[in-house]
């Protein structure tokens, strides 16, 4: 099972903060889980369909879409960070 | 190497004063402190709040303050973040770096704050007089986190 997070942006526009989502053996890099989110439609497809500019932490550390993760691992969504 | 995540104000001047007379051999404290505008983008911002991604903040931040020591010679470096909800003219954060002499504390100040600009999870919302907004990053920040890749230290 995959912890995934959502802030800012994400959070309101998904309608949520967290999930959790079994992980599938299609979507084991930050680049596939955003496309399987994607899929979903509608306002994840929005999110998600690589148009709009999305950060992934994989256990709160930042990490390109590259990134692979594993079973238990938390994973975040977020947009551009705008802090300070 | 103090972090601090945290709703309540901050006294500047206090925090200074106890980097400064940690130890006797610092001669030089840098400090930048970042504060609510009351106009952003053309328009007026009456209230800004502020969203984090608790955990993860905390790391970036000590991550950020890490790559500085190993960049520079500094004693000692704070870093405090306000998140919730801001009027103008609150502080937002300070970042505040000890040393030996002027010019690492200088450096390494800027540093943290170019970082956390581009790297510490916050997320900033503004309500306007036309309604609620977050705040888009900018790519101004981004150059300036990306200049110290090319400085040669």
């Amino acid at each position: 099972m995959l912890t995934i997070l959502y802030f800012a942006r994400l959070k309101e526009s998904l309608g949520t903060a967290k999930e959790d989502l079994p992980l599938s053996q299609d979507a084991t890099t930050i680049q596939g889980l955003m496309q399987h989110l994607a899929a979903r439609g509608e306002v994840w497809q929005q999110e998600f369909d690589g148009c709009r500019p999305i950060r992934a932490a994989i256990n709160q550390e930042l990490v390109p879409n590259t990134a692979s993760f594993k079973d238990g691992d938390e994973i975040a969504f977020f947009p551009p960070v705008t802090g300070g | 190497m103090p972090v601090r995540v945290q709703t309540e104000d901050f006294d500047t001047g206090a925090e200074i004063s106890r980097l400064r007379l940690a130890r006797p051999d610092t001669g030089a404290v840098v400090a930048f402190v970042g504060q609510v505008r009351d106009l952003n983008e053309g328009a007026d911002v009456s209230t800004l709040t502020l969203e984090h991604y608790p955990g993860m903040t905390e790391k970036a931040l000590e991550s950020i303050i890490q790559q500085a020591k190993s960049r520079w010679e500094f004693y000692d470096a704070l870093v405090i973040h306000r998140v919730g909800t801001l009027q103008p003219l609150d502080q937002i954060v300070l970042v505040a770096v000890s040393g030996a002499h002027r010019g690492e504390a200088f450096a390494a100040c800027e540093f943290i704050m170019d970082y956390l600009k581009t790297e510490a999870p916050f997320w900033k919302k503004e309500q306007t007089g036309t309604g609620e907004r977050w705040v888009e990053a900018r790519s101004s920040d981004d150059n300036a986190r990306q200049r110290w890749n090319k400085t040669v230290v």
